[in-house]
């Protein structure tokens, strides 16, 4: 394979993990709304915790973004 | 001519160019350059806001409240998570959101369509890195400072049996020593993300128009365009947020080192 195509595929491939990480962070908010609609008195106090895992899920998405970059600019 | 003017590099946003000349230190050209420019706009644009903001006032004016809102949700967070011991370290995390928040706003201003290229400041992990390196050094003094050595209890959690030891604590090492890069790294790439998103879809609207089947590439044009207004309100907010995240994470490191866990 040629490697100027092989870096194209890497980099559609690292759009996976991008992917991954929407679904991650979609799951952080909606358990985060699924929760606080049952005991909204309790919901401001998380929302401290609410962003740190929003932070955690979506650092992995950047990071294959940064992959993606990578392999399309830099290598 | 479709194919020529296919050419719209949305990496050029990002390119740093000096503003005039500069003068050598140290073997080092030093220059003014675009971003340090952006930089002090979003200084003073800072600077003017607090200003008209702290008047002291008994009934608080909009300018007043607008700015109490921003010191009342840095200083209610630092006690929330560092406990009566966060007021130390309030005034280096607010500048720091305000900073960041400030640069993240500038960046989005449309201020092409009267030639002024705005630069965001933060799409730069050399900024934001030192930004994170500063919060890191923050972290490695107060802990040294008040813990002396036993500030490496850090890397082994309260209550973790005997033989998990030697894999808890290179794990947490890790941990530890990864936060200065992955601060950084989420700011920049966030803003970068988004900025390229932006230059991609614009791309899209320039080459529509100018395409050679005009009724086809007014839909793709129009359609991209929307699509350019939704992004922009989503950008507004990922400015907002990734600034809080950023000063969120950098009062848990401190809480790290001040009360160890």
């Amino acid at each position: 394979m040629d490697a100027e195509a092989a870096k194209l595929i890497g980099a559609g491939l690292a759009a996976i993990g991008a992917g991954m990480a929407a679904i991650g962070v979609g799951n952080v908010f909606g358990s985060f709304l699924e929760s606080a609609l049952r005991n909204p008195a309790a919901a401001d106090g998380q929302q401290g915790r609410l962003f740190i895992g929003f932070a955690a899920a979506e650092l992995l998405g950047l990071l294959a973004f940064v992959v993606a970059m990578i392999l399309l600019f830099v290598v | 001519m479709a194919a020529e003017s296919g050419k719209i590099d949305p990496m050029h946003q990002f390119e740093v160019t000096p503003l005039g000349g500069g003068f050598h230190l140290g073997g080092h050209e030093i220059l003014f350059t675009n971003s340090a420019l952006w930089m002090v706009v979003a200084a003073i644009t800072l600077g003017i806001f607090m200003w008209g903001g702290m008047r002291r006032q008994l009934v608080p004016g909009r300018w007043q409240v607008a700015v109490e809102g921003f010191t009342g949700f840095i200083s209610s967070m630092m006690t929330q998570n560092i406990g009566s011991e966060g007021r130390k370290f309030t005034p280096y995390v607010f500048s720091l959101f305000m900073f960041i928040l400030f640069c993240n706003l500038l960046g989005m201003l449309p201020l092409g369509v009267f030639g002024i290229h705005p630069f965001t400041v933060t799409s730069h992990i050399a900024i934001t890195g030192v930004l994170a390196l500063v919060s890191f050094a923050i972290v490695l003094v107060v802990g040294f400072w008040r813990h002396g050595l036993h500030f490496f209890s850090l890397f082994v959690p309260h209550g973790t049996p005997l033989p998990m030891i030697p894999i808890i604590a290179p794990i947490e090492f890790v941990s530890f020593m990864v936060r200065p890069f992955s601060l950084g790294l989420r700011l920049f790439v966030a803003m970068t993300a988004g900025h390229v998103l932006l230059k991609v879809l614009s791309g899209f609207v320039i080459n529509g128009f100018n395409a050679e089947t005009v009724w086809l590439g007014s839909i793709v044009s129009v359609l991209s365009f929307i699509l350019m207004i939704g992004i922009s309100a989503l950008e507004l907010l990922v400015a907002g947020i990734q600034a809080y995240v950023f000063a969120l994470l950098t009062s848990l490191y401190i809480n790290d080192a001040v009360n160890l866990h």
